[in-house]
């Protein structure tokens, strides 16, 4: 087994302990990420996530003064164009054949406005 | 001929050009093996089998009238993450468990193009996330070399079904790993090419800056066969890159001599399994006498790529997975009482465990006030490690290490600390986020496991990568090595 004693073990020491996600915290990240969770799920996450979130503080480490940013692998690309032209066929059918429901080629949803 | 299964991909296309055999043949022995190790190794969430036999049926009739393209007639399997019009696609996951999909992935249909026959699809981590196999919703897949082990993941059903040779060759996906830590695992080739060289149009995203497609199989010859036909410009994938896909095959035979190969120190740490190393020595040894020369070069912020990746991967997971709202495709609840209950118990109902994990994660590190500490700090890390990468490859034309800490470990024992598994590509995500290809080859066993040898070049460097790892297949026999029972 890998020993991750190891990768901790390049974290400053910290000041202050690692801190947990309270049961609210949890609730509150699942309803950003509309994610119903059960009450017995809840305290798992708190568990895992605090320690995630201990983990990647291993980052505090580097010192990333001037460094900008790397959002993607392959510097200098640029946004590519293309003519502004139809290019797409009307293949509703076919992609609501996956749909859970619908009708009269429209998404059924629950009423949103009463 | 009787030993179709432990033939190459690239004899099994040159056996067909000559008509020594006939795709139906090879498929329907193809799908008969796929029968018969599916309970013991769970590698396959569908099999295509009429569609297979009645595309060989075509392949036989092109060969006969003297037509036919590189692969035409040859049998391979696809991750059931690439979309594949007409058949299911799920992804490893509930929540696309009933979804057909409209279209095929552009590697699927340019291997189509080049006549592969598409055998069935491969099972995985759900929605590629894990380094197992086993959070599937359709079960563990096992590995072929011992069926209590992990083949690892999150390929882990084109791992098995390559090493267990049901197909010479299958696709896959490598946002972390899921290439090259599966075919370590599973004793054979997995290559992740470069960020961008293989389209990403009809794969379903995980991690849209570190997802690349890629392939598993027997040896670098037949990666490099397959990925010749894979490469090239999409205009349906924004970051596709634009460049001439290079003969691949033509350039395995480049001499050795004088490569020079970064040893990474980094990837030699305490957490190195000894016998794991002592197999990537002895690999190492073999470059120096093909006239390769080491030297060890050092990547300081290489350690950090974890902690790096368990920011970015997460956070781009939370976006992506946000199509998933149990409206226009895939689950959705019974009975919901509104549209907020319609999306929160479709997608709590719909996902996995782990799936749920990362997308909790990721919505954490992009939440308001969280973003700077996190998610910005994690991109300034990766740009550290990029330049880590950029400077070693100033001195040295490939590095090399161990692919995995340790060989394949046992279904359940990494389960319950999420750490702990993150933790088994740690060697292998720095060339994700630098963008960079990468190959595993088998170097040997360690108690009757085989143990991968870890190659990564610069940017577009997969003919230089593929070269010095097929120099490495002539000049051993590991990765002809077969299970016992796969025989």
């Amino acid at each position: 087994m890998y020993d991750f004693a190891l990768v901790f073990s390049l974290r400053h020491a910290r000041r202050e302990p690692p801190m947990a996600l309270t049961r609210e915290q949890i609730a509150s990240i699942a309803a950003l990420a509309r994610l119903d969770l059960s009450s017995a799920e809840i305290p798992v996450y708190q568990d895992s996530l605090s320690r995630i979130l201990d983990f990647v503080g291993a980052l505090d480490r580097a010192d990333t003064t001037d460094v900008a940013p790397m959002s993607h692998p392959l510097p200098g690309l640029s946004q590519r164009l293309r003519p502004d032209v139809v290019t797409e066929q009307d293949r509703h059918e076919q992609y609501q054949a996956n749909a859970p429901q619908v009708a009269a080629g429209l998404y059924l949803v629950p009423k949103v406005i009463e | 001929m009787s030993a179709w299964h432990t033939s190459t991909l690239t004899q099994l296309a040159a056996g067909l050009r000559a008509r020594q055999f006939s795709s139906v043949e090879l498929v329907r022995a193809c799908l008969d093996r796929i029968d018969a190790s599916q309970a013991a190794l769970n590698a396959f969430i569908s099999v295509t089998r009429e569609r297979a036999l009645a595309d060989a049926a075509a392949a036989d009739r092109a060969l006969a009238a003297g037509g036919g393209g590189p692969l035409t007639g040859v049998p391979i399997a696809h991750k059931d993450i690439f979309c594949t019009q007409g058949v299911r696609t799920t992804c490893g996951s509930r929540i696309l468990d009933n979804f057909v999909s409209p279209y095929d992935a552009t590697v699927v249909a340019k291997l189509r193009g080049a006549g592969a026959i598409m055998l069935g699809k491969t099972n995985m981590d759900e929605f590629a996330m894990g380094s197992s196999s086993e959070t599937s919703f359709y079960g563990p897949v096992r590995n072929p070399w011992n069926p209590q082990l992990v083949p690892g993941g999150s390929s882990g059903g084109s791992a098995a079904a390559v090493a267990a040779r049901l197909v010479p060759a299958a696709t896959a996906t490598d946002t972390g790993g899921s290439i090259r830590q599966p075919a370590a695992l599973c004793g054979i080739t997995g290559l992740k090419p470069t960020y961008g060289r293989v389209s990403r149009y009809g794969m379903i995203a995980f991690a849209s800056s570190l997802d690349q497609g890629g392939v598993l199989t027997g040896s670098a010859a037949d990666a490099a066969l397959m990925l010749r036909e894979m490469a090239g410009f999409d205009a349906n994938d924004s970051t596709s890159v634009d460049t001439p896909v290079p003969d691949y095959v033509a350039a395995l035979e480049q001499p050795l001599a004088g490569l020079k190969v970064g040893l990474l120190r980094e990837f030699f740490d305490k957490g190195l399994d000894a016998q794991n190393e002592q197999r990537v020595r002895e690999a190492l040894k073999v470059y120096e006498q093909l006239g390769a020369r080491l030297t060890e070069v050092s990547l300081p912020n290489l350690p950090l790529s974890v902690p790096v990746y368990y920011v970015v991967a997460p956070a781009e997971c939370s976006s992506n997975l946000a199509r998933f709202d149990g409206v226009r495709f895939g689950y959705r609840c019974e009975n919901p009482r509104d549209l907020t209950d319609l999306y929160r118990r479709s997608r709590g109902e719909g996902f996995g465990a782990e799936v749920k994990r990362r997308i909790m994660t990721g919505t954490y590190v992009l939440s308001a006030g969280y973003y700077d500490a996190y998610y910005l700090k994690a991109q300034r890390v990766r740009q550290l490690i990029n330049a880590d990468f950029t400077r070693a490859f100033g001195s040295v034309d490939v590095l090399m290490g161990p692919t995995t800490p340790t060989p394949a470990f046992a279904i359940g024992a990494k389960t319950s600390d999420p750490i702990t598994m993150y933790l088994n590509d740690i060697y292998t995500i720095g060339a994700n986020l630098a963008g960079l290809p990468a190959v595993s080859i088998p170097c040997g066993f360690v108690q009757g496991l085989p143990v991968g040898l870890q190659i990564v070049g610069p940017h577009f460097s997969e003919a230089r990568v593929l070269n010095a790892a097929h120099a490495l297949q002539r000049a051993t026999d590991w990765h002809t090595r077969v299970p016992q029972g796969y025989a």
